[in-house]
């Protein structure tokens, strides 16, 4: 049997599982694995300018490729700057690797330089974790924690690897395992077959049903059955945040988002409907508004994989634990063999309302911001890239206003294209998954839609797009405040804008971005806006920075009125009008 | 909001535990009392825990615990039929006449004076929570020195078994 050192094994461990890729950055206590990382020719390593890079970048292209995202930091700092990736996965269920270097294991606990207990800061964050603690377990470790992370509901596993274990000295038989089985968890395979019939039941008697779905079909390659079912049986249907482009959004079921910022038309459709069939999505409070208050004569059908995010905030009526696209396909095939169908008349009577309240609210039939301004609309700069890139971009989002934007007005038909941190909300999340994803797609366009808070907070990643070549177009869609904080200002607190200004100390952000070799365009002028953007795409083989000047006054709308008053229908419409 | 005891299986690895002690401390559910110790497998471990808390509180609790990749298996042993005991340790002040007063109290509580010098007792009883609370109130909380309690164990009643 061959014999390899532990930094060696690990490096060998992460090819043998099919890693190309390895975001991440070195540092004293991972050099021995940096040092078996330069002698091999088969993983690939991305260096970043921090660590929350790596991990959003690792992200990034987790979610564009459906693969495992690899990180490699080191100890104390390095670790710690991997948090907020860390939770970022975490929260949204993205399957990731992070291997940290720690101190050698003799001075674990001892205060050591560039020592923190990775295992302990992680802990809340992370499906799962591993301390190594001897060189023959490494490829055994590495083998788990792919499983674990990929597998069930996903998430991020930490291998935390002492010094002394990857030492280039001690070598010891390597074999890595083709498959392996843990005692402790056994992901749900398929649904329970009663459950099924009984949501089959259940949708073939609603009058007015609705489909929720959202980022578990996108992680859980169900789209292809979901858009079966939901055409076969003629629903309505809307996606999470999470889950644009899990369905079709320019096909005429979909009623676009649900949720704080989703359409008037889908959270209405959704508080007067009898059926709501939730798949892959978790109730998240930025969707449900008052939980008290939520769909008030609606029976729940819920599908999961992960039991816990079932009955948590609204109970349901039945919970078919299991991944959707299994749950799907075994629907579809009792459909398929039956010739029982909803009811027609009262489903075409239930889309009848629905396109009344369509016709009425639709944000893109009827745009709800001024149309003549003089000034730039970020609407409208979410519209033309929608134009510009023909809707077929892969669009890595920032956190804020531009974020819902983008969201609302960008209409994603396919899976995996719309990338942004919805479950934690983090700010500087664009740029370093833009950068995972364009690595992963060379050859495709792939945007970070920004604002010029966000970029700030990793903007040091535009170096890691110089040296590796990767041309992501950034739209900084730029309002000159912290657009999301200052409308919540604008509506709760009387328009005091608490730190939520910079009062002129912005960059240049064309000179910051010509300085790393980028292509910068500010655009300030409305008529120009889609020439410049058209200008920006017709540049392939370069980063383009677009820094667009636009009304800062804007707020997104529709907005929920926020609980404990709102129900899901209880929504702003403008700055005066409400639902 | 009831009193529930939940017992479960867990790999008996480095970290383990502070999984378990993490999702209680990180999703504001309460632990009242915990126990655990390697079963007669090394590899496996067995905890014990009381909690408070409504049925929904306790299901998602129980869901959770089950998520974490170290819980094998899990049981509401409050669900069933079973039988719960805990361990205490207490020193007493013992001198004059209290001596054979607190001895009798000792023997109808069925517990037994491990440890004696002039003026203290050290006592050991076993029981339920409430008959280890009783104790207090019988001795008299003025006596008591120190107490060390286990925390509960449990065990379902008749045939059903917890085991891989």
């Amino acid at each position: 049997m061959e014999k390899l050192s532990g930094g060696d094994m690990l490096i060998r461990a992460l090819a043998d599982e099919g890693v190309d890729t390895v975001f991440g950055y070195p540092g004293g206590a991972a050099l021995h694995i940096y040092d078996a990382l330069f002698r091999q020719d088969k993983v690939n390593h991305v260096l970043v300018r921090h660590e929350q890079g790596a991990t959003h970048a690792a992200d990034g292209y987790a979610r564009a490729t459906g693969k495992t995202g690899v990180v490699l930091v080191t100890s104390g700092p390095g670790a710690t700057n991997a948090i907020t990736g860390i939770a970022t996965a975490y929260m949204d269920s993205i399957p990731m690797v992070v291997v940290s270097g720690q101190v050698s294991s003799d001075k674990i606990g001892e205060d050591a330089f560039q020592e923190t207990d990775m295992i302990g800061v992680s802990r809340p964050i992370v499906k799962h974790s591993f301390l190594v603690r001897r060189q023959e377990d490494i490829p055994e470790i590495v083998k788990k924690a792919f499983y674990i992370a990929s597998t069930g509901r996903p998430g991020p596993v930490v291998i935390d690897v002492p010094k002394d274990i990857t030492n280039p000295v001690d070598k010891f038989d390597y074999e890595y395992p083709d498959s392996i089985k843990l005692r402790s968890y056994v992901p749900a395979t398929r649904g329970h077959a009663g459950q099924i019939k009984k949501a089959i039941q259940m949708l073939l008697g609603a009058c007015r049903p609705m489909i929720y779905a959202g980022g578990g079909v996108v992680q859980g390659n169900a789209s292809k059955q979901l858009t079966e079912l939901t055409r076969l049986l003629n629903f309505p249907i809307t996606n999470t945040l999470m889950g644009l482009g899990a369905y079709p959004a320019t096909d005429r079921q979909f009623l676009g988002m649900l949720g704080m910022h989703g359409t008037v038309e889908a959270n209405t459709a959704m508080h007067h409907a009898d059926v709501i069939f939730a798949i892959g999505a978790r109730f998240d409070d930025r969707v449900t508004s008052t939980p008290s208050k939520f769909c008030p004569s609606a029976k729940i059908i819920h599908i999961d994989i992960d039991p816990a995010s079932i009955s948590k905030t609204i109970t349901a009526d039945v919970p078919i634990v299991g991944p959707v696209d299994a749950v799907l396909d075994e629907m579809l095939e009792l459909l398929n063999a039956s010739s029982e169908r909803p009811n027609e008349n009262s489903i075409s009577d239930w889309w009848t309302q629905i396109d009344e309240w369509r016709s009425r609210y639709s944000i893109l039939l009827n745009p709800n911001y001024d149309v003549n301004s003089e000034m730039i609309k970020p609407q409208e700069v979410v519209k033309t890239l929608y134009e510009v890139t023909g809707g077929d971009a892969y669009v890595c989002s920032d956190v804020g206003q531009h974020q819902m934007f983008t969201a609302q007005y960008y209409s994603f038909d396919k899976p995996r294209r719309w990338i942004n941190s919805g479950g934690l909300g983090t700010m500087g999340f664009g740029l370093p998954a833009a950068i995972g994803v364009q690595y992963a797609k060379r050859d495709a366009t792939v945007v970070c839609v920004t604002g010029e808070g966000s970029i700030q907070m990793c903007i040091q990643e535009l170096s890691t797009c110089t040296q590796y070549n990767l041309p992501v177009k950034i739209i900084c869609i730029n309002n000159q405040a912290l657009g999301m904080v200052k409308q919540w200002q604008d509506m709760q607190y009387n328009s005091r804008y608490s730190e939520s200004l910079y009062e002129d100390s912005l960059p240049d952000f064309i000179k910051l971005a010509e300085s790393y070799g980028h292509v910068g365009i500010k655009v300030t002028k409305r008529e120009e806006l889609k020439s410049k953007m058209e200008e920006c795409f017709a540049i392939k083989d370069r980063v383009v920075f677009m820094d667009i000047y636009v009304d800062p006054q804007e707020h997104v709308y529709p907005m929920q009125v926020p609980p404990p008053t709102g129900s899901m229908r209880d929504m702003w419409l403008s700055k005066t009008e409400r639902t | 909001m009831k009193k529930r005891i939940i017992s479960l299986l867990m790999e008996n690895e480095p970290g383990a535990l502070s999984r378990v002690i993490g999702l209680f401390s990180q999703r504001g559910y309460n632990i009242e009392s915990l126990t655990v110790a390697p079963t007669e497998n090394a590899s496996l471990s067995r905890l014990t825990l009381t909690t408070m808390g409504s049925d929904h509180k306790i299901e998602q609790i129980t869901k959770h615990l089950n998520r974490l990749v170290d819980v094998i298996k899990l049981v509401d042993l409050t669900e069933g039929a079973h039988i719960e005991r805990e361990l205490m340790l207490v020193k007493v002040r013992a001198s004059g006449a209290q001596r054979a007063e607190i001895k009798r109290c000792v023997d109808i509580f069925r517990g037994q004076i491990i440890d004696v010098t002039a003026s203290v007792y050290t006592i050991q009883i076993t029981g339920t929570s409430d008959k280890l609370d009783a104790f207090f109130h019988s001795v008299g909380e003025a006596a008591i020195i120190e107490v060390v309690r286990s925390g509960v164990s449990g065990i379902a009643r008749g045939e059903k078994v917890l085991s891989l």
